[in-house]
This record gives C-alpha cells, structure tokens and sequence, in this order.
C-alpha cells in the first residue's frame, strides 16, 4: 500500500534542513504559487483539503480559520510545537528533518488568513529542533523568503522563533497563549471556546500543530482535491504515526489516512513488524496517554477518526503504544497516572487533588498496600474529575487533562481487575502500623 | 549571583524587540540567565523583572511553573532519564535504578564532584528509542545499562563533549533590521498591506 507521503516526504535526504536542498527539492513553490492567489483563494484550497489538525483534537484547520472575527487587526498564528503527549514523536522529527516546510506552511497560513505575525513555539526540551528552526529561519530571512515584502511581493510576516521551558499542559491552546505571554502556563476559561476570537493579547489568533503547517505546502502545490483524493470520508490526506513499545521496528510512519488499519502499521512488516519476540498482544494505547486503550478486537478498525471515536477512544497525537502479554497494567496504569498527576497545572481542584489521589492510590497498590475498597475508590475519585466516565469524556475542569487521567484507570480496571485484585489479596496490609490512615 | 553580562543584555534586547509586549520575552531571558549562570539566579529575575517591566515576584511566579528552570545548581550534565511509558515497557525503571546505583546518587542530587545529576523525566519525544535519556537535553537513544556506563564515563574524561547545563540551542535566531517586516503590531483596523479589501461584505 505504497501511498504518496507529504510530510515525511524528504525524509530520507539528510540535507532537506538546509535552503539550498529545500529548494532544490521543490520548497517554497506552495508559497510561491499562494502568492499567485488571493489569500481566499489559497484559504479556500485548505477548506476543499478538509485538512484536520493533528495536534489532538482533530479539528478542520480550514473552517478554523475561518472563525477570525472580520476587520479585527493585528491578527497572530501560534504554532504548537510542545509535543509532549507520551507516546507521541512526530512533531519533532518534522522539525528536525525538514524545518523549512513547516516554515512554509507558518506563511502560507498567514498570507490566507491575514496574520500579521507568527510565533514557533517549539518545546523547551528540544534543543536540536531549536537549532534547526533557527538556522533555517535565518537562512530563509537572509533570501527573502521570511520577513519584510516576502519574495518581493507586498506580503510581509515575521516568523519568531519561541521556546517553552518544561510543561506538558503548556500545549493546550489557552495554556500556550498564556505562556507565549509571560505567564505560567494555564490553561483559559472558555468560553471564548477558540483562540480565533480572543487569543494572544486578546487579538484573534490561529493556533495550529506543527504536522498540521507542514500539511499547507502541499495542499497549496497540489490542490485541496488532490489532498481530499488521499484518504477515507472523514479522515483525508496522510497522518504520521509513531509505533513505540513491545514491537519488532519502533519507528514513525506516514500512512494514507483513514484506510490504513491498526493491524497494517502494528503488524505490517512494511511498518512495526509485529510484536517482539513472537508474544501475543495484550492491548495498545491508540492515541496518546489521554486515549483510552484499545485490545486485540479493535486491530482491523481503520486509522480514521470517526471509526475510532465511536469505538471509545480517539486518536489523538498519532501516538501508538504497543503492550504484549507480560505487561502489568497495573504498572502501566500508575505510569500514565502519575504522569497527569505530575502535568496538572493545579488550577482546578478536581484535577489537582484528583489526578493526586489516584496516582497514590495506584501507587500504594503496588507498594503491597492495597486496600480491597480502593478499587471502588479509584472510580470514585474519577467519577468526580469525568461524570460518568464515558467516552467522549465530560469534564468538571477546566481542560480536558484532568479526564484524560481516567481514561487509563478506566481501561484497566475494566479489563483488567484481576490484576488490580491480585496485587490486593497478595498484599500484606498487616505492616501498616495501627491507627495509620 | 549575576545580573546578566553586557554580551546577554544585547541579546536581551534583541529578544524583546520580537515580542509586542515585553513581558512575553519572560521565558526566552530566563533561558538566557540559565545559560549564563547554569541556573536562575535572583539577581537575573530581578534584571528580567527591569527589562520585561513587571515585579520579580511575578518573573519568579513564571520561572517556578516550568521544569527546565533551576534554581540552584544542578551539576555541569543534567541528565534525564525518560520514565514515560514507551520507556517503561522497555525498562527505564532498571536504567534509573542502574544510574543511581553507580554514581551513588539519588534522582534530584547531584554527585560530589558537583558533575551530574539524574533525573527521572516525562517523555521525552523519542519513544521509538526507548530508553532514552537527554543529557542537557541531547539526546541518547536505546540506552542500555553499559551505554549509560559508557556515557558517563565519556563525560568524566571529557571525550564526550556536551553543553553545559544551560545551553540550549547553539544558534540563536537573527531577523536583520532591514529584512524584519515589523508588522507584529499594526493599528486596530488596520489590515495588512497584502489584505484584499474590508472582509465582511460577504
Ligand atoms: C492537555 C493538552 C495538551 C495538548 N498538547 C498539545 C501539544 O503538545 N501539541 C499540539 O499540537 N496540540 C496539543 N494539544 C491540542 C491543542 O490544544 C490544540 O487543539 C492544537 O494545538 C490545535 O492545533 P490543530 O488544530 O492543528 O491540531 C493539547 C491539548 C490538551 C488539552
Ligand atoms: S484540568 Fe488540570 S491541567 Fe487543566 S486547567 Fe484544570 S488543573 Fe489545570
Ligand atoms: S516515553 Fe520515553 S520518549 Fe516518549
């Protein structure tokens, strides 16, 4: 199933970093032909795409766009480049790779939407994507193809290099406009429900992933209907997903998006290669550690949102974590946990003190110190973070992270209780000196 | 204890021309302090506060919220260990418990000749590779027990060279005076100059 890959296209010539290899290799002729356009020209080419953001929630970048209050000026994108999601490794490697597509899809959005300035905001972590971004923007600045009267037409964009400092939240939209502004990174009470009405210093902004920019040069060179082309119904063009865990080749694949099914990229020996050492799978995070897991049953569904979102789960950052037979879930649960419980921002008392107990609880679980009631417990503490604890999950906080939390508690105790139970039962309660809580 | 030096106030100012407000140049100074100092000193909050025009508590209330920031030495090489799940199925909690037994240190402290630290960290954007580490945040892919043995002997000796806590990337962003379009803050109203005509007719 050899599909045309877009993003990850030159990925395999080790010099598409530089302005030279990029131009080379057909770089800057999306740009070259938006100018060409009317900036509604070019925007209506990425509605036709049906491009959905790939940042998480999967939401048409197009009609985003389209929701910038009219007449209302300066006008600002913010590129989210914080990929911290476990699991997920994409954003980086596009970075790293080829930084001046990503840079051309940051101009192109501008020239269609009429943004007047765009930040990068790249992970703090990230030191080598820092470097290559800012190597490429200087070498694209000193040609022209970035700053003032840009290519020498009369569009002019500054493209500003950002970096964050350590913080998984800070890649929730209103988080990232809180921490571009200065500030600790927490999330906003919405509504306003987009960034596109009041964003970075109350102006209307456009906050997009990075795979999602680096999506635009191709959609302007080849047209929206060649994207829509690629694909299922509700799910076009290619998506790049990173295979981590127990699987015999690791790695991060581009893969035509909405056909392509769980089992192909798992099992395919063109991607993962099946599970390592011939063991049997036991289940697998679809999207992200806010995703909940998927098992053996749910292989043949395609990689396609909605297919995916009725079944129970989403997916996500393009996140795939594969567990064989010997993984303890109980472990793999508390990781998942304790890591929400770390990345809460602490502004909403469910998700602070929630995500908190949980992960103590699983942790004294482990520790032989379970209690029978704190299997009921767990639900309990959820139940008050996501009522209900369905899918799509409903919140008492103010961002989805503090639900994400459940989404691994409830997928492990729902499959695997025994588990939880055994770790109880053969626990040795009595070392717990008397009158300790 | 240090304000920051001539060569980073230049720096400094060249950040805050980018930014429509000053104070978003909060965290691109404090990484600038990191990498003068190795970490955040007081008095480098106290020259942000100046320069971004805000009080020190609130550069500090910023500066505590993130991870990266230290506040007090952490060693030349900070090395954090991934502990996200990628990594744990594939046994970074053996690694950590390797780096701990052999340098003789518990994660957050640093080892008496005041060289490295360890850290159990989030994930870390390369679960591909797991394990992996990120010493001063290079990374170090599919790292076994003998590789980490390997790199901190390489760190000691000096054959493996890295930059020192604090350095992040080693070229900084320049937008010439005569190339920057400058339109970061235009007047309300007003559209930018390739901007068709008044939208809303529609
Ligand atoms: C807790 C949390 C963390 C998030 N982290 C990221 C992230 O690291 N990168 C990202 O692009 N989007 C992240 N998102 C999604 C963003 O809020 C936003 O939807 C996305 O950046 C929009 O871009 P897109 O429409 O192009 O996908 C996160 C959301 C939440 C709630
Ligand atoms: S849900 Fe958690 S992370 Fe989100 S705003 Fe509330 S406390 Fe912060
Ligand atoms: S889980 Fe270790 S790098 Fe992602």
């Amino acid at each position: 199933m050899a599909v045309e890959k877009i993003v990850t296209r030159r990925f395999d010539n080790l010099k598409a970093h530089e302005l030279d290899e990029y131009v080379a290799t057909g770089g800057y002729e999306g740009l070259r032909r938006a100018l060409s356009m009317s900036p509604s020209e070019v925007h209506d080419e990425v509605r036709t795409a049906s491009l959905l953001g790939r940042g998480g929630a999967g939401f048409p970048a197009g009609v985003k766009w389209g929701f910038c209050p009219p007449n209302v000026w300066p006008r600002y994108l913010v590129v989210n480049g914080d990929e911290s999601e476990p699991g997920t490794y994409k954003d980086r490697q596009l970075l790293e790779r080829d930084p001046h597509q990503v840079i051309e899809g940051c101009l192109i959005t501008c020239y269609a939407v009429g943004l007047t300035q765009c930040f990068l905001y790249v992970r703090g972590e990230m030191a080598h994507a820092q470097e290559r971004i800012a190597k490429a923007l200087n070498e694209a600045y000193a040609a022209g193809y970035v700053g003032k009267n840009i290519l020498g037409s009369d569009f002019s964009v500054d493209v500003v290099l950002h970096w964050g400092a350590g913080a998984y939240i800070v890649g929730e939209e209103t988080a990232l406009i809180e921490s571009l502004e200065g500030n600790r990174g927490m999330p906003r009470l919405k509504p306003p429900f987009f960034p596109a009405a009041v964003g970075l210093y109350g102006q209307p902004t456009i906050v997009n992933n990075v795979e999602t920019m680096a999506n635009i040069p191709w959609i302007v060179e080849r047209g929206g209907d060649a994207f829509a082309a690629m694909g299922a119904e509700n799910s076009k063009g290619t998506r790049v997903f990173a295979v981590s865990g127990h699987v015999n080749n690791p790695g991060v694949y581009e893969v035509e998006f909405g056909t392509t099914t769980f089992r192909d990229i798992i099992m395919g020996d063109e991607y993962a290669g099946g599970m390592r050492d011939g063991k049997a799978l036991k289940g697998f995070v679809p999207g992200g550690a806010s995703a909940p897991w998927f098992f053996e049953e749910h292989l043949d569904l395609p990689l396609e949102k909605v297919a995916v979102d009725q079944a129970g789960s989403m997916l996500g950052s393009g996140a795939i974590v594969v567990m064989d037979e010997d993984t303890d879930m109980v472990k793999a649960c508390h990781n998942l946990v304790r890591f929400f419980a770390r990345e809460s921002c602490g502004k909403c008392t469910p998700c602070r003190e929630g995500t908190t107990w949980l992960e103590r609880i699983l942790s004294r679980i482990i520790a032989g110190q379970g209690r029978p009631s704190d299997l009921s417990l767990l639900m309990e503490v959820s139940e008050n973070i996501s009522p209900g604890i369905a899918w799509p999950p409903r919140q008492t906080t103010i961002c989805p992270l503090g639900p994400s939390a459940v989404s691994p508690i409830a997928s492990a105790l729902e499959r695997f209780r025994n588990e939880f139970e055994d770790y109880i039962t053969l626990s040795d309660r009595r070392v717990i000196p008397v009158g300790a809580a | 204890m240090s304000r920051l030096s001539e060569a980073n106030l230049r720096i400094a100012h060249d950040i805050l021309s980018r930014y429509p407000k000053k104070k978003s140049a909060t965290i691109p100074l404090l990484h600038l302090a990191q990498e003068q100092d190795g970490y955040v000193t007081d008095d480098a909050m106290e020259h942000i506060a100046e320069l971004v025009e805000v009080t020190p508590a609130e550069v500090l209330g910023t500066c505590s919220f993130y991870e990266m920031f230290k506040r007090a030495p952490v060693g030349d090489y900070r090395i954090n260990i991934c502990h996200g799940i990628a990594c744990h199925l594939l046994g970074a909690d053996d690694l950590i418990h390797h780096a701990e037994e052999t340098l003789g240190v518990r994660q957050g402290t640093v080892t008496d000749d005041g060289k490295i630290s360890i850290e159990g960290v989030e994930c870390i954007a390369a679960c591909t590779e797991a394990p992996c580490l990120q010493v001063n945040y290079r990374y170090m892919n599919n790292v076994s027990n003998e590789g980490f043995d390997v790199l901190v002997k390489g760190l000691r000796d000096g054959t493996v060279s890295v930059p020192k806590h604090g350095t992040l990337a080693l070229t900084r962003q320049q937008i010439p005076e005569d190339k920057a379009a400058g339109n970061a803050w235009v007047e309300p109203d007003d559209a930018p100059a390739w901007w068709p005509e008044p939208e809303g007719d529609a």
